[in-house]
């Protein structure tokens, strides 16, 4: 079960580049999670293409936006430099999805992790999730208008 | 999975850019960027679509340029805009679509002045920045509105998820209009 509003977000460790990591609780902002199943895929490249479109609108509430797959660091890196995306992609590759799964939004039968939004609020308690169908595209408003509700 | 919970958050109004009747039945927003090939395949499929629906669909056309992966895109947006304030957007929006291999800044002029603009006064409108900050503008609202990539359409206020494939997606405004 994809976890709820009021729960504390789990900390996770995610390497962003080889030798880059990041650290959840390290961040002291409000933080957008954007889980997506696929680097590559059709559906979710527009996905974070929309996010990296509004992140003035993002960063206008001070918050971190942070994409994470079971992809590794190098099929990140790739697939950041050809959409031209500005926000860390984090690799929950190994334990394959354990962030995922922490979040309660890993796909056991195919491995890969579910299309899911999290806002949380600056205490990293989860404000707003949402799951979307794999095939659809969530877009950014809800996430926008949950960051808002906020302040 | 056609419809989401996803509604324009700023309604069609006499500001936009539309074409086809005003009490159509239908109206089509579409969101969407100049340099963006899938709008580029999306373009003949919306002509087909407006042929298809005449009397009963209005097109109308809002801006969201993928900026960083598309570089020209914002330009061209732009400039469809600073020739729009002369009233020919339609001509200008066209001829991106049917010119989308070339958006270099000086093949866009070029195009302003076959879409049938005074280019000075394009330039100009360019450098007061109007243009920009309607693209600005309907940017926001396409992010508000829970646009989830280019083309993104909304039929009737909703956001519409299926395939903007020509069947599919007259099927899905034939039920519409049912």
């Amino acid at each position: 079960m994809i976890l709820t509003p009021g729960t504390a977000a789990p900390d996770f460790t995610l390497p962003e580049a080889p030798g880059q990591m990041i650290t959840l609780s390290k961040i002291s902002s409000p933080v957008v999670l954007i889980f997506y199943p696929a680097d590559w895929s059709p559906v979710c490249g527009d996905e974070l293409s929309i996010f990296q479109a509004a992140g003035p609108l993002f960063e206008a509430h001070g918050a971190q936006l942070l994409g994470i797959s079971v992809d590794g660091v190098w099929c990140h890196s790739a697939f950041k430099a050809d959409r031209k995306l500005n926000f860390p992609l984090l690799a929950d590759f190994n334990p394959r999805g354990e962030t995922a799964k922490s979040y309660g939004v890993f796909r056991d039968d195919d491995g890969i992790t579910e299309r899911a939004l999290f806002v949380l609020d600056q205490a990293h308690t989860i404000t707003w999730s949402h799951l979307s169908p794999i095939g659809v595209n969530p877009g950014a408003d809800g996430a926008l208008r949950a960051l808002e509700a906020l302040s | 999975m056609s419809q989401s919970e996803s509604r324009l958050s700023v309604p069609v109004s006499a500001n936009d850019h539309a074409i086809g009747p005003e009490n159509a039945a239908l109206t089509v927003v579409e969101y969407g960027d100049y340099q963006c090939p899938y709008c580029g395949q999306a373009f003949p499929i919306v002509q087909a679509l407006q042929r298809a629906f005449a009397d009963s669909l209005r097109l109308v056309f809002r801006n969201l340029p993928l900026a960083d992966m598309h570089p020209h895109a914002e330009q061209a947006a732009e400039i469809a805009e600073a020739v729009g304030l002369q009233g020919k957007f339609w001509e200008m929006h066209d001829l991106l679509y049917e010119n989308q291999r070339d958006l270099e800044a000086k093949a866009l002029l070029g195009y302003a002045k076959r879409a049938g603009a005074n280019v000075d006064e394009v330039v100009a409108a360019l450098e007061s920045g109007e243009p920009r900050t309607r693209v600005q503008h309907d940017l926001e609202g396409a992010i508000r509105s829970g646009a989830n990539g280019t083309p993104t359409f909304f039929v009737n206020g909703e956001r519409y998820d299926g395939s903007w494939a020509y069947e599919p997606f007259a099927d899905y405004l034939s039920t519409m209009l049912n």
